[in-house]
């Protein structure tokens, strides 16, 4: 019992995930910065702005659900920390992982955006409820395709469903990027994984230009620092999530950890660089976008690996 | 020093209040986060909500309309809050000083702790206002 809690809230889970997770957010900001020929903020940025948030008051909006308002961070916040512990105990210990783990994971993944949606409409704000209504939109949009893109790799391994076996068949083969199908379904993830970041193509639901900040405009203080804090470790998490699925995860025996390391940082570049060289869409032009060609992309991918290839 | 303020210096997020300027200085600030002066470095950014903001920054004259607005938004924002005055306008009222829609500089309206003079002030001259700030910050 205590090893499991221990689990969950320092090594694999909630601190590990929430420190990894600050220096990640350092390197989008300091690669956006390159980009864009800055210099961009030190190193500890994310933690002074945690400290910082912490510090400040902490306001509820009269006429907002208090209760509701206050907790939905905190369910965030407890999702992507349950999230973090199963990838890293299925990386640092693959056979001990339970069946089905993958749909789990899937499920918690979904979570996130529901708490954002439940706490900008708790907020009694009409740019909050736009963004929530926009957050409600862009899943339904990206859903399908993520679970398509995700079904290739089960094909592929012959319908195992536990995220060790998946690892360890890569291990033994060959990782699933390694064949037609898995990179067609790789490209896809990494759309669905943007839209689920709320990344620049497609974070319409958060645009601080013109719903200056969606679901999150009325919180400040402690619960912003929750939401910000998952925000952070979703970036760390969610391209982890790919590596393991995709591209063989982490093998941890000497050179191979710097290996997976730079697989980690390159998709995580990739997705910098995306949001750091695309306009923003409208959310019909998202939705469009994500059932058309994406959703096709992904039916493509699924049939690729049925066939075999 | 303690760790409270310590962290306020180094992560100041800027929310941004036109109260009828002519535009100018709201370019000069929206200068100083360009890559020739990148104030994030400092960990200076723009914030699009009052109530993620540490520090409100006021342009132009405050008029007749943006006056209660601009009380309103001072009472919406988390404490602690720094408010500048930024250009000549938000200041004294420059040329608009006797004119009929002024509801009076910055400093008749909500607490200031910062004043930048300048028709516009050069992006210099709000980045030393920023380092006044980390002085006064104590």
């Amino acid at each position: 019992m205590t090893k499991i809690l221990l689990q969950i809230l320092i090594f694999p889970g909630f601190l590990f995930t929430a420190i990894l997770g600050c220096l990640v957010s350092w390197i989008d900001r300091k690669v956006t910065a390159r980009v864009q020929w800055r210099v961009g903020p030190p190193l500890l940025q994310p933690f002074y702005d945690f400290v910082k948030l912490l510090g400040k008051e902490t306001i509820v909006p009269e006429g907002g659900a208090r209760r509701i308002f206050l907790i939905a961070p905190l369910i965030a916040l407890a999702a992507i920390t349950l999230v973090s512990t199963l990838l890293w105990q299925v990386l640092l210990w693959p056979q001990q992982s339970f069946l089905g783990d993958l749909i789990v994971v899937i499920y918690l993944l979904t979570v996130l955006p529901i708490a954002v949606i439940i706490g900008g409409a708790a907020s009694a704000n009409p740019l909050a409820s736009l963004g929530a209504s926009r957050e409600m939109k862009l899943i339904l949009g990206y859903e399908l395709p993520f679970i398509l893109a995700l079904f290739v790799p089960v094909i592929q391994a012959g319908g195992k469903i536990r995220l060790g076996e998946l690892l360890t068949w890569q291990w033994t083969n060959h990782p699933f990027l390694y064949s037609w199908s898995g990179i067609v379904a790789f490209v896809v993830a990494i759309l669905c994984m943007q839209a689920k970041l709320g990344l620049v193509p497609f974070d319409m639901s958060e645009a601080e230009t013109e719903i200056i900040a969606g679901p999150y405009i009325e919180y400040s203080g402690a619960p912003l620092t929750l939401y910000k804090l998952t925000r952070w470790m979703m970036l760390f998490v969610l391209p982890m999530f790919l590596v393991i699925m995709f591209m063989g995860g982490i093998v941890f025996s000497s050179w191979h950890i710097l290996w997976g390391i730079l697989k980690y940082v390159i998709l995580l570049v990739v997705v910098i660089l995306i949001r750091n060289t695309n306009p923003r869409l409208r959310i019909d032009q998202a939705m469009r976008f994500f059932w058309g060609p994406v959703t096709g992309l992904a039916l493509l991918a699924v049939i690729l690996a049925f066939v075999g290839v | 020093m303690s760790v409270k303020i310590k962290a306020l210096k180094k992560s100041l997020w800027l929310f941004h209040f036109n109260g009828g300027s002519c535009n100018n200085c709201d370019i000069e600030i929206l200068d100083c986060l360009t890559p020739k002066f990148d104030l994030e470095r400092f960990g200076i950014k723009l914030v699009g909500s009052i109530r993620h903001a540490d520090v409100l920054v006021v342009t132009g004259f405050v008029s007749k309309q943006a006056a209660p607005r601009l009380k309103r938004l001072y009472e919406q924002a988390p404490k602690p809050l720094i408010v500048i005055a930024c250009g000549t306008c938000a200041c004294s009222g420059g040329i608009f000083a006797s004119s009929y829609h002024m509801a009076g500089p910055v400093d008749e309206i909500i607490p200031v702790d910062a004043y930048i003079p300048g028709c516009p002030p050069k992006p210099e001259a709000i980045i030393s206002a920023v380092v006044k700030l980390w002085q006064k910050l104590k």
